[in-house]
Order: structure tokens, then sequence, then C-alpha cells
């Protein structure tokens, strides 16, 4: 029952901030009520079990209430889950601590599905926390043996680049971290689920690659950046983008869990466009900035941490990295149902 | 602001254009566009209608191209061979100009542009918008596969940076354009462009240079001093489709067979149409 989880943490599978900070003691006394009821419907449930890490996250919270129509939620996160449906199990626990693989071990989960990776470059413990969180977590499933091992990874450490070709297949390499160091550990994290898929063929292991996210329940970068209202851009440049809604990307990660798909799959919504175009879908004014001044500015507020937003990144603005999403389709059965416009104008 | 100023630049433009180039540009199948107006490689159409001006110009007014066969260019899929020269690729402009402006069915070719084309500000997006799309095998095979027609020049940068003396001579021909026609079930259309190869007459390759650069060659052309081609008149002369069997995954001398048969093609068009001109000029 442990944690001191600031609030930017999880900058990118953050939530809605008004009732946050409210919530959180209230949060940590009732998950030892909550948890005593369960054990003593536990002996009737026959369904299986899945543990979802970073549970209390934007994505993490329609995940789990997707989930738990279908299969008991186990989740685990630093983070209060205030409101969720009564037949979820949270816990708070870092995921490095002792206890929460102890814990693991003795719910014996079913299924994983991995989102507690921290995406906020400024982060100071993202390092720690995502690798040793994730190292522990594979060791727990390879102990356990469980039938599904799931990882959210990201569409965007193939890395957007002037000389990449258009859409890339799920084997391109993951060039992002030759430009922006910030995204190495997010690719040590997905070679390392990619060994453990190598490891154990008794465990089924998918990996999704989502391209940006953006929904009205996130607070990652994509979504903050289109909800602005002068949006900026590089003067000069205006790349295809692809976004993924995430109610599509919830469908994609509760699809994996079926019996049968394994490996790596890009998740990809309906659509492309250039960036002019969805800045003027969304009613915003774009404001284009020469490339070298805008570096500049983002390093400098970088530094003094006034941004989570490191300038290597804008490279997404720059170059189109569009990727092939028809494996997921082919395998997974995965096809987004929001296109490009709505999932622009869901953003509120 | 800037978006209602570019809207209103664009009908200024639109509204001088020709009715016949406008219903051409209407003309160009738009089967794969989405709800943005564009296609998923990010080229628009209604672009075009802005650009269409100065290329139409530049074919009309300073290389007075002159067509032969284009009628030979067939509906659905296909793959457009030709000689690659002239420094500066205005043999893919006035060849991709020619398929919209000329042919008895308008078409936008999709030409394999150099990769560092998408470094470039403006440039970049404005390729991509008029249908250009960076040189790479699985773009090409996506492109085929959506029934569009791509313009190929094997020889690359081999080609476009020879010398003078080496003139309407073909250099090495690479193979993946063949293995792509047979994977896709692509008729093959060659073309030879006639006037390129003297528009911008290089003598030198200064290569340390280049790799300065960052640039395939840095030839010291005749023009250096006027950044402009020749006002050279260009030919362009297209042959029948031909048609291939297989599906791309035959032994390298079946490919480099077939592939000799396209360049050979290619060679004798050359050659017809250099003793069918009456200058250069």
């Amino acid at each position: 029952m442990v944690t001191t989880a600031s609030d930017d943490d999880k900058a990118k599978k953050a939530k809605p901030a008004s009732k946050k900070r409210a919530d959180k003691t209230a949060g940590k006394k009732s998950t030892t009520k909550k948890k005593s009821k369960k054990t003593t419907k536990k002996k009737r449930d026959t369904r299986e079990t899945v543990l979802v890490t970073g549970a209390a996250g934007g994505l993490g919270r329609l995940l789990c209430r997707m989930l738990h129509r279908k299969y008991k939620v186990l989740g685990i996160d630093r983070r209060p889950f205030p409101d969720r449906p009564k037949d979820i199990e949270h816990h708070r626990i870092d995921l490095r601590r002792k206890s929460a693989t102890q814990l693991i071990r003795k719910k014996k989960p079913d299924c994983i599905i991995h989102l507690g990776v921290i995406h906020n470059p400024q982060s100071g413990e993202a390092f720690s926390f995502n690798l040793k969180g994730t190292a522990q977590l594979l060791e727990v499933a390879e102990r356990l043996q469980v039938r599904k091992f799931v990882f959210l990874s990201s569409a965007n450490l193939y890395g957007p680049n002037a000389t990449s070709s258009s859409f890339l297949s799920e084997e391109s390499p993951l060039l992002a971290a030759a430009s922006s160091p910030e995204v190495r550990d997010l690719i040590s994290l997905d070679m390392m689920v990619q060994s453990f898929f190598w490891k154990q063929p008794a465990t089924e292991t998918v990996i999704l690659r989502p391209v940006h996210i953006v929904g009205p329940h996130l607070r990652n970068a994509p979504s903050k950046y289109f909800r602005l209202k002068r949006i900026p851009t590089i003067l000069g440049f205006d790349p295809m983008v692809q976004l993924v809604h995430e109610s599509d990307v919830v469908g994609a990660l509760s699809r994996a869990l079926e019996p049968g798909p394994r490996g790596v799959f890009n998740v990809v919504g309906r659509g492309q466009a250039p960036l002019s175009r969805l800045i003027s879908v969304r009613g915003a004014t774009s404001f284009p900035v020469p490339g070298p001044l805008f570096e500049g500015v983002l390093d400098r507020m970088f530094r003094y941490k006034m941004t989570k937003f490191p300038s290597p990144e804008l490279d997404h603005l720059r170059y189109s990295c569009l990727v092939d999403g028809t494996r997921a389709e082919r395998e997974l059965g995965f096809t987004p149902e929001r296109s490009l416009k709505e999932s622009l104008l869901d953003l509120e | 602001m800037p978006f209602s100023l570019a809207s209103r630049v664009k009908d200024a433009i639109v509204a001088k254009l020709d009715d016949d180039l406008v219903t051409r540009i209407d003309a160009i199948p738009r089967e794969n566009l989405n709800e943005f107006g564009v296609d998923p490689f990010g080229f628009d159409p209604e672009l075009v209608k802005m650009l269409a001006p100065i290329a139409v110009w530049i074919y009309r007014h300073y290389f007075r191209v002159q067509v032969h066969g284009i009628e030979n260019l067939p509906e659905g899929r296909f793959l457009l061979i030709g000689n690659h020269s002239g420094q500066l690729p205005f043999d893919a402009f006035m060849v991709g100009t020619a398929c919209l402006l000329d042919s008895p069915r308008p078409r936008i070719m999709r030409s394999m542009v150099e990769r560092w084309s998408a470094e470039l500000p403006f440039v970049s997006h404005l390729f991509v918008r008029a249908g250009q799309v960076v040189g790479d095998p699985s773009t090409c095979r996506r492109l085929l596969e959506a029934d569009e027609a791509v313009l190929v020049f094997p020889e690359g940068a081999r080609g476009i940076n020879k010398m003078f003396a080496q003139r309407y001579q073909l250099t090495h021909f690479g193979h993946g354009f063949m293995r792509l026609a047979l994977e896709t079930k692509s008729p093959i259309v060659p073309v030879a462009v006639i006037g390129a190869e003297e528009q911008a007459p290089a003598f030198f390759n200064i290569k340390p240079l280049a790799k300065m650069l960052g640039f395939p060659a840095a030839p010291i052309v005749l023009p250096q001093l006027v950044p402009l081609p020749l006002p050279v008149k260009y030919h362009l002369w297209f042959g029948p489709p031909m048609h291939f069997e297989g599906d791309g995954s035959e032994d390298d001398e079946i490919v480099a067979e077939h592939v000799k048969k396209v360049k050979n093609t290619i060679q004798r068009m050359i050659d017809h149409g250099l003793a069918a001109r009456d200058g250069i000029f």
C-alpha cells in the first residue's frame, strides 16, 4: 500500500485532473475494505483474472471498465482509481516493490496487460521505474506461466525520419533513439518484451504499437497538442499524420487477450492526413515557427522544466512516420471504429 | 488567417485556369482519396491545380514538349520506365505533365523521388501533395496495388548525373522495378526522353563537394551561372505496354533477361527518336 505518486508521473496516460487530488486519500482507505469483500466473492468466480498495471491512468481506467464484464480485473498502480466498478480490485503499489511481486504471485492472474510505463521524459525516476518494474513483471509472468502477456508500446519508436519509407511494418527497426535519447528506455522495454516473447513460447506475448493516441480522457502529448487553439507547426513542413482514438486502443488491447494472436502489431486509426488539415478540422489556427527557433525555445523550456516535450520530438511535426496496420487487422481482427475526423472532434 | 489566405490564392489561380485543364485534373482517378481530400500518401489533386500553370508554361513554352505514342498508356496500374538524365529531374516533371495534359486518359504519375528531398522545407510537402513519393520498393508496391501509375528511372542517380559524353547511353538498370512489375502483375510502358540529356551538359563531378552537401552528385554544368536548364526541345516517345509472366520470385538470370529486354527497347526508342528530331533546340 505504498505510494508517493506525483501528479505528473504518468503524463502520457494521465487522467482528468480535477478530482484526482481529492480522491487520493479516500482511495487509499477504501482499498483495504474492498479487498476483504472480494475474497469472499472470489470462490464462485470462474472467470479468468487479468492483471492491469497502470490501471489508474486514462487508458487503464477505460480498459478496466471494458474488461471487468468478461474478466476478473486486478489493477496495480501507484495512483488511486476512484469511482471504479465494484468488482475491480485495485492495489496502490509501486511495481518495483517486492510486495507487488508477492501480490501478483498470490493472485495468480491468467493474463497480464502491462500499461504501467512512465512516458514523461522529465520524470527523474522513469528509467528505474520502467526498466525495473517491467523486468520484475516479466519475471513473475515467467514464473506463473501466464497465458497472455500484453504490452502497450508505441509506433513512435520507429522514429519520424526523412529517409524512412511510408507504411512501416512491424519488422522495421526502432530508430527513434538516434534522434531522441528520451525514448531509449522505451525502446529497451519493447526489446525486453520481445525477448520474453522468444524465450517463453508457452505464453502468448503481444506487443501493441499504437500511433499517437488521442481521446477525451487522455492528457498525453498529442491530445494536448490538438486541444490548443493556436497550434505551433514547423515552417515549411506539413507531414502526414496518423492518429488512433483511445477507445480503439482499448478495443485492440482487449482483442489481444483472446487466445491465438501473438507477436508485434501496429495499431492505427482509420486514415491519415496532412497535419495542416487536422488543425483546420479542429477549428484551430496553425502557427508556423521556423524549425531552429522552435528547437531553441523548446530546449530552453525543457531544461527549466517548463515543458515535458523534448525538442527532438519535434521531428513528429517535420517528417511523416506512417505505419502499416494491416497485420493487426488480419491476425488480431482489429478494425478501428473511429475515423480520423471523429477522433479529432471527440477531443472536446 | 493563413488558411483563408491560401484558399483565396487558390481560388484566384483556379479561376484563371483553362477549363480544359480543370476538367483534366478533375478526371484524375480519385478512388483513393479520403475524407481529407488526400490519398494515403498525401497526394491532393486540388493542389495540382495550383501548380498546373507553372507546369503548363514550362511544358508548352520552355521545353516545347512533343509527345509521341501517349495513347499507349493503359488504364489501371502500370510502371513507366525511362531514361534518366539532365542533372535536375525535369524529365520526370515533363513526363508527368504529358500524362496529365496530353494523355487521352489524364493520369497523375507517381514518381519515386530522392530520399533527401523529404528534408527540404516546403519542397518536401509540395512534392508529396503533388503525388510524388520517396523512392522505396514497398511504397512502389503499395501504389501499384492501389492501381496507380508509377514512374521509375531504373538508372537512378547514375543516370541523372551522367556526363555529357555519355548522353543517350543507358547506364546499368537495377532489377527492382522488374520484380515489382512481376509481383503486382503490372505492365511496363517504356518511355524515351529526348532532349533532357542536353539540358545541362556536365563535364566534371566534384565528388567531395557532393559528399559535403549530402547531394547525390555535384556536377559542374554548362549553365552554371544561370540556375536554369538550357531551353532544349523535348521529345517523349511512349512505347506499347510490355507484359511479363511471373511472380517476382524468379532467379536473377530470368529477371535480368526481362530487364535487358526493357532496356534494349528503350535504347532502340532513343536511337529512333534521335534520328527523327531536327535539332537540339
